[in-house]
């Protein structure tokens, strides 16, 4: 028979967790800062919609774009908190997760050749989708020093006359950084002066601490050039309800929705529902989701830097990324210590891109009890690698 | 009462027993500003008492609870104000508030079974000057109390990892 597995397919790397991931399994008492998700449950009146739309028949495909009425909504909060101005009906697709968004938006702009310039660390599927469209996926690295913000100069080095597109995330995954306005202005500048096409994963919009999220497209004259993706999983505690959107201007939004209709059609029309409710009625749940991140970002942090794992506060998403090079150990094989010795899950940084070396991500979506007993058996772990 | 008040009663009413240093990273506020402020709540009366919340069904102690509902006839100058004073003076009534609707005052009552909340109700609360009418309803159960479900649902399983 012959090998039917294309190259495309063989190019893409697997995770590079699955080795952790089946080790964690077979264990028992696990906590787990490996997850990047809530740990709370969708808002009760969220499910109550959905269960309520499906007692009524609400099962049917919707159209392409998604609910018109859950398109204003969000036309509506973008423009409120973000200054932000989308037309519900020309410049937006409701996606299966900020996941479809970003391939979509992705195979809408990039052809064979294209270099994709990917800010690192970053959430892992930004190259392999880059990969599967044709393109080039070119690291940024963005390092501790500039507290994990892109760096202009960096960004600078590595564009060449083939790079189109820049992929950002802010508020990141792994690191928690933010960019705010005075640091996306240069940014901003460097997309004009070069033409490049921005995409802007702002999934942990909602997640800030510091300061409000300056939305990229609200920067400089980027708007016409960025394709803004954002979604339900994060802020509403929704990942399972598989809920995103893209924003773009019209045309790049029509290339993107031709692909949406051909490979999903409609986004999952519960979600879509429950999605509705959330954006509508979920606003105090979502703040006190929201102040439950701050109060455990804050003991987290400080925590983490008294045991000896030095880690700049996150000003975003619910990640810390502090640096293991202390303790001797690289990423990898602090994460698998932890994991084998103490029952600990964080990822390794590496994962994330070479940006990410000698860190882990913890995430803090996890009750204040766990983060307490986490804290204490990393400290146990720590002063028994002690010299 | 400002921001940083309202987070502190957030946060205690979650948990009461944290240290005020944890409260005061959780609060982004200096121990020493915790302490005063809890103090000012405290002697404001906004924080009545410490307390656990208690699944009774669970410790199995045999007591059984009533919820009691009373029609009372407001006093001149006082309206429901003295009779309530009266109610609450009862160890067995453990919370006592003035609602709208049908009935004026509402009870909830504890007692060791069924007869002694019966007689409790029959000698002391119906026979009160004012006191019109009663009706008392056993509680068969508690779902929950205070924010806290006593529900032992099953917790869906996470997954260890997702990047
Ligand atoms: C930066 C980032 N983008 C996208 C996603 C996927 O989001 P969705 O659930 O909307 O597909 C995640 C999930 O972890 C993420 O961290």
């Amino acid at each position: 028979m012959k090998d039917f597995i294309s190259k495309r397919a063989k190019t893409i790397p697997p995770s590079g967790i699955r080795k952790f991931f089946d080790l964690a399994l077979t264990m028992e008492e696990v906590i787990s800062l490996g997850v990047g998700e809530p740990d709370f449950c969708t808002p009760w009146n969220i499910c109550e919609a959905s269960i309520y739309s499906i007692e009524q028949g609400g099962t049917a495909y919707t159209s392409n774009r998604g609910l018109q009425p859950l398109r204003e909504a969000i036309s509506d909060s973008l423009g409120k908190n973000y200054g932000l101005s989308y037309d519900p009906d020309r410049e937006m697709i409701i996606t299966t997760g900020v996941s479809e968004g970003l391939d979509i938006a992705v195979r809408a702009v990039v052809d064979p050749g294209d270099e994709v310039l990917v800010a690192e660390p970053c959430y892992v599927s930004y190259s392999p989708c880059v990969t599967l469209a044709g393109g080039i996926p070119v690291p940024v690295p963005c390092s501790g020093k500039d507290h994990f913000r892109l760096n202009p100069d960096v960004l600078m080095e590595r564009i060449t006359a083939r790079s189109k597109v820049l992929i950002i995330n802010f508020p990141n995954n792994p690191t928690g950084a933010v960019m705010r306005r005075e640091h996306l202005k240069a940014i901003a500048d460097i997309a004009t002066d070069h033409d490049l096409l921005l995409i802007s994963d702002e999934v942990y919009s909602e997640l800030t601490y510091e300061s409000r999220h300056t939305a990229a497209a609200t920067v400089g004259d980027l708007r016409e050039r960025t394709i803004t993706l954002n979604g339900f999983s994060k802020a509403y505690a929704m990942t399972g309800w598989r809920i995103g959107y893209l924003c773009a201007p019209e045309d790049i939004c029509n290339a993107a929705l031709k692909i949406h209709q051909y490979v999903m059609l409609c986004a999952p029309v519960m979600g879509q529902v429950a999605a509705l409710e959330g954006i509508r009625k979920g606003e105090d749940e979502k703040d006190r989701m929201v102040r439950e991140y701050r109060v455990r970002r804050n003991v987290f942090v400080d925590s983490l830097n008294r045991i000896g794992l030095s880690c700049h506060l996150p000003e975003g998403a619910f990640y810390a990324f502090p640096s293991v090079e202390k303790t001797g150990m690289n990423d990898v094989e602090f994460a698998e210590t932890l994991l084998k010795e103490e029952h600990v899950a964080v990822v390794p940084g590496s994962v994330f891109g070479e940006g990410g070396m000698n860190h882990v991500r913890c995430a803090y979506a996890v009750s204040r009890k766990e983060l307490k007993e986490a804290i204490v058996r990393m400290e146990r772990f720590i002063s028994s690698h002690r010299g | 009462m400002d921001e940083k008040d309202l987070l502190i009663l957030q946060i205690l009413e979650d948990n009461s027993r944290l240290s005020r240093d944890e409260m005061a990273l959780m609060a982004e506020l200096e121990p020493d500003e915790i302490e005063t402020r809890i103090a000012a709540l405290e002697e404001g009366g906004v924080i009545r008492n410490y307390t656990a919340v208690i699944d009774w069904d669970k410790a199995v102690n045999g007591e059984v609870a009533a919820i009691i509902d009373l029609k009372v006839n407001p006093e001149r100058d006082y309206g429901y104000d003295r009779i309530a004073d009266r109610l609450s003076r009862f160890r067995q009534v453990k919370s006592l508030r003035l609602v709208t609707g049908v009935y004026d005052l509402q009870l909830m009552v504890t007692g060791r079974n069924m007869q002694e909340i019966a007689r409790f109700v029959s000698e002391y609360i119906a026979p009160m000057d004012r006191v019109r009418e009663t009706a008392t309803h056993i509680i068969m159960r508690t779902y929950k109390e205070y924010g806290h479900s006593f529900m032992d649902r099953e917790t869906t399983e996470r997954i260890p990892y997702s990047l």
